[in-house]
């Protein structure tokens, strides 16, 4: 109701004013990372998702906390995607950029395109502002900018004036700066303030000075935009064509931790997740903490080892055990996984990867954890490995990664990425009761323990029966050294060994009978066949959108990767060529090549800690088209 | 405790099926006897008991008990016998660990199951010596000993167990050696009562790579002078004939004897484990002569297992989220049509 309301105010707006029309438009907002950009992103993107546009966001921001007032270091961005059609990606180029200081506009300036719009604060251009940028000129006097619409708003000063006699502190003032900025882009594009307004009141409630003070700088914001020459007219995206239904923003990491408290609440079993603060997957931990009501019990360890042991012990007594890291954490788990994958216990492992190795690049986006995920540990040491898509694909893959770990008895990993992980988009909210079913393949109270062999195993699935502490006759002892095919018990037998390692390799092969098929999109047949995994789906979907036209192109992503799908060779043996897109240094590529060498792959491969862009990949993927005619 | 029913229960029905494969002579054996002995006395039933360890000699102990057990990895038993405990806070949870395991690669988590004060009994087989891997010197090996890595004698400074457990805030700390069954027996029964951590640590005898290690206390014709088995509210007498006792003189304790210089029992200080102060306890685990054990500290403090319970029903009470589908479907959301 309150959606359609706001709609016919829209449109009644649009006759009064001087409105343009946009299908999609790219907003990003670049300051100090003390700035509130993120907030002002998300608030942007909110109010859009809340007019029925689809939105797509994605955060970049700095791995130092506060890094030097005003450096190009210190820049933090938030770039927002929105459109009247489905919106696959956050976008390439930005149509506005909304920047807060001259070390921002240096660092984002390559984003815009010539006649884009540039906002920025000129409080900070003063000379020792684009000094410290790096700038050797006055950025705002050179000829670069004169290709730009380039409104040029003394927000500082006015953010001042405008919170003058409140009895707000000088600190706090300065603080709601970046309402104002938020202002301007809300008159800009045709946006009510109400989403914000509630967000500020339910914010900054108790602390009425600051509410005041914030509620009255996006005003001050809005209504000079209305007032200035500098913005001739403004726009506005319609809301889009996506499906019925009542939906939310979502966030990846949110997603995640909602997936794997639905899996608990679906299969009786409580979740327990045992976890060390890593960016960019704490949000995870945080969001599970919040909800201890639901009997989920969240538990920050001393470090990574004692996160994922603490799931394993979790899962041995009956709980479905789940850790989440980022790549230096999961090289600090293996020896913990192999142990899961030896002792076939539920478990699993959330890896939000992130730019490699060591320390590498924290907040920056990567996918070069596959092969760690696959093989990083001692021993022929198999699982299952996942990946998810796209946020709010977050959600289904952690509920189907907690699924198969409790219905086959195993540890699985399940990759995600510094950019679904941290983007938001519009969530179709899904009932309980649409989910599937989860049966966990345990053994129940009161069963009869005469015939129970540790290590016996269901004919189909090969999963052996996970029998918790707590439950009579079944009491039994587990470990890392290597067990006895039936009875569990140690063995040191050559031929056991043999059999156990082959058994457990097929164990997990015989999950590619549970999953789905793996979904071919655009041409079901033809020149190229365009292949990702995880997070670039979107960028990928758009691409190949955008070079079908006379062309036979296909996108097949993958959500299982270990297994794989079983039409995988079929989908692969549609097309003349094949291209495996990754951000990372050919990683799936090689795994492809080992699992199914009778297909020829070409590899297009990015490791800039970025995601793909629409037309880098459009490129790559009209070379490759144009040298098969 | 136990959510199942209790039946009785003798020693021989927590012995399993395996055959035990430690050195003979080893002191393990006797501790296994010890609790195996336990296990009737703490009024658990048989499933609702679980063994834990890591990587060691000892960490092959959970094997020999008809109880769910989970020989896990090298130090990280810690932090499974907590997930195990959290999973179900009724199961009787108990760590089986050495010197290596505890205080060198598991040190880190060590100190940290004592911090958070989770509800599990963690006995401490100190031998002071690797002996799985055949003779390395250990974080509790003696300053000079020789050892297969330390030929010309170590130059590591070694870890007081109990020390160090007091440091890290452990609420329970107990010290044994491992030809006394009755008293290993009584004092495995105490720390399964006890809420909370509770670490024993067991001096135990390498027969192989360390042997008689402990010898300065435990042969036959000291033992009585050397060792001091102190009791919560009575005064610390020790030694054959039951004279020999402890006084404070400024920040240390004092070897008397009683009738001796003027001094009388009276003079002798009186053990007081559920002090919440450790500055005596700490000045009982680093006495050497005589060695002291028995319960040394016993202070019942909140478990974080039982925070965890509390938390868990506080926010039940109160939560506006019942289900998933409210949290589903919570925050701003808008209508597509």
């Amino acid at each position: 109701m309150q959606y359609l309301w706001l709609n016919e105010a829209l449109k009644l707006r649009m006759k009064k004013t001087k409105v343009t029309e946009l299908d999609k438009v790219v907003v990003k907002f670049v300051g100090d990372s003390g700035d509130g950009m993120q907030l002002t992103g998300t608030q942007f993107a909110g109010t859009s998702a809340f007019l029925g546009n689809d939105i797509a966001t994605f955060p970049d921001y700095p791995a130092e906390i506060r890094a030097p007032q005003g450096t190009v270091a210190g820049v933090s961005g938030f770039q927002v995607h929105i459109g009247k059609s489905q919106i696959h990606t956050p976008g390439d180029a930005s149509d506005v950029l909304v920047a807060m200081n001259a070390a921002a506009l240096k660092a984002h300036i390559y984003s815009v395109s010539k006649g884009n719009t540039i906002i920025v604060d000129t409080d900070s251009f003063k000379r020792k502002d684009w000094e410290k940028a790096g700038y050797t000129e006055d950025p705002l006097e050179s000829q670069d900018l004169k290709n730009y619409n380039m409104v040029k708003a003394p927000i500082t000063t006015m953010t001042k004036k405008a919170l003058e006699g409140i009895g707000l502190d000088n600190k706090s003032i300065t603080r709601s700066k970046n309402m104002f900025a938020l202002g301007i882009v809300y008159w800009l594009f045709n946006r009510p303030m109400d989403y914000t307004q509630r967000f500020l009141k339910g914010k900054f409630g108790k602390k009425e000075m600051v509410l005041e003070g914030n509620l009255k700088a996006l005003k001050a914001g809005y209504h000079f935009a209305e007032t200035i020459e500098a913005l001739p007219s403004s726009f506005t995206v319609l809301p889009s064509d996506m499906a019925k239904g009542t939906y939310k923003s979502i966030m990846g990491n949110e997603a995640t931790a909602w997936g794997f408290l639905a899996a608990s609440e679906k299969s009786g079993i409580q979740l327990f997740l045992g976890s060390y603060p890593i960016t960019p997957a704490t949000d995870i931990l945080q969001e599970v903490a919040k909800h201890r009501h639901f009997g989920a019990k969240s538990f920050q360890a001393e470090d990574e080892i004692a996160g994922v042991s603490a799931a394993i012990g979790a899962s041995f007594a009956g709980n479905l055990g789940v850790t989440t890291t980022s790549g230096p954490g999961l090289a600090l788990k293996a020896e913990a996984l192999g142990l899961a994958i030896m002792t076939e216990l539920p478990l699993v492992v959330v890896n939000v990867q992130r730019g490699g190795p060591s320390t590498g690049l924290p907040t920056k986006t990567e996918q070069s954890d596959l092969l760690q995920a696959l093989y990083g540990r001692n021993g022929e040491s198999p699982l299952v490995v996942m990946a998810t898509r796209s946020p709010g694909d977050c959600f289904d893959m952690a509920y189907m990664a907690s699924k198969i770990a409790m219905e086959h008895v195993t540890p699985v990993i399940l990759l995600s990425d510094g950019y679904v992980a941290n983007g938001s988009q519009p969530w179709r909210i899904k009932k309980m009761a649409d989910l599937e079913d989860i049966n966990p393949y345990m053994v129940k109270k009161g069963e009869d323990s005469e015939a129970y062999q540790v290590y016996q195993r269901d004919e189909k699935s090969l999963a052996r029966k996970w029998a918790i502490p707590g439950i009579p006759g079944f009491e039994h002892r587990i470990g890392g050294l290597e067990k006895d095919a039936l009875s569990g018990n140690v063995s040191y037998d050559p031929e056991n060994h043999e059999i156990m390692v082959k058994t457990r390799e097929e164990k997990v092969a015989r999950v590619a009978d549970f999953i789905p098929e793996l979904e071919l999109e655009g041409a079901q047949k033809g020149d190229l066949l365009i292949v990702g995994w995880g997070g670039t789906y979107g960028t990928l979907l758009t691409a190949g959108e955008e070079v079908k036209a006379g062309n036979r192109v296909g996108l097949a992503h993958f959500n299982y990767i270990k297994p794989l799908p079983k039409n995988t060779v079929d989908v692969f043996s549609r097309f003349k060529k094949i291209v495996v897109c990754e951000l990372n240094n050919g990683q799936f590529i090689k795994y492809l090549q080992g699992e199914l060498p009778q297909f020829d792959y070409v590899g297009y491969n990015k490791i800039q800690g970025l995601p793909f862009s629409t037309t880098e990949l459009t490129l790559k993927f009209n070379e490759i088209l144009n040298d098969l005619k | 405790m136990s959510e199942n029913p209790v039946i009785e229960y003798k020693a021989k029905d927590f012995a399993s099926d395996q055959e035990v494969r430690w050195c003979p002579g080893c002191g393990d054996y006797a501790i296994l006897k010890a609790v195996q002995k336990t296990m009737p006395a703490i009024g658990v039933a048989k499933e609702d008991i679980v063994f834990v360890s890591g990587i060691g000699c000892s960490s092959r102990f959970p094997y020999y008990m008809d109880t769910y057990g989970f020989h896990s990895i090298h130090g990280r038993a810690p932090a499974i016998a907590t997930g195990v405990k959290l999973a179900n806070p009724k199961l009787s949870v108990w760590q089986i660990t050495g010197d290596g395991d505890a205080l060198a690669i598991g040190g880190n988590h060590f100190i940290h199951v004592l911090r958070r004060n989770v509800d599990i009994n963690i006995l401490l087989f100190n031998n002071r010596i690797y002996g799985l891997t055949k003779g390395q010197f250990s974080p509790t090996t003696s300053l000079g000993h020789k050892t297969k890595t330390s030929p010309q004698g170590s130059i590591d400074n070694p870890f007081n167990p109990g020390e160090l457990a007091l440091g890290a805030r452990a609420q329970f700390f107990a010290r044994i050696e491992d030809i006394n069954p009755r008293g290993m027996t009584e004092i495995f029964i105490e720390a399964a009562k006890h809420k909370g951590t509770s670490l024993v640590e067991i001096l135990q005898n390498c027969v192989i790579f360390n042997d008689k290690v402990f010898a300065e206390w435990t042969a036959k014709d000291v033992k009585a002078e050397n060792f001091l088995r102190v009791e919560h509210g009575k005064p610390m007498i020790f030694g054959k004939e039951n004279n020999k006792g402890l006084v404070q003189k400024g920040f240390k304790l004092e070897v008397v004897v009683i009738g001796e210089n003027g001094v009388s029992e009276d003079d002798i200080v009186v053990h007081d484990a559920h002090e919440e102060d450790i500055t005596l306890h700490l000045m009982l685990v680093n006495l050497q002569m005589p060695m002291v054990t028995g319960i040394i500290r016993s202070v019942e403090h909140e478990s974080f297992n039982d925070r965890m319970e509390e938390q868990i029903e506080q926010v039940r009470a109160t939560t506006k989220f019942k289900t998933m589908d409210d949290l589903l479907s919570s925050g701003e959301t808008w209508e597509i049509k």
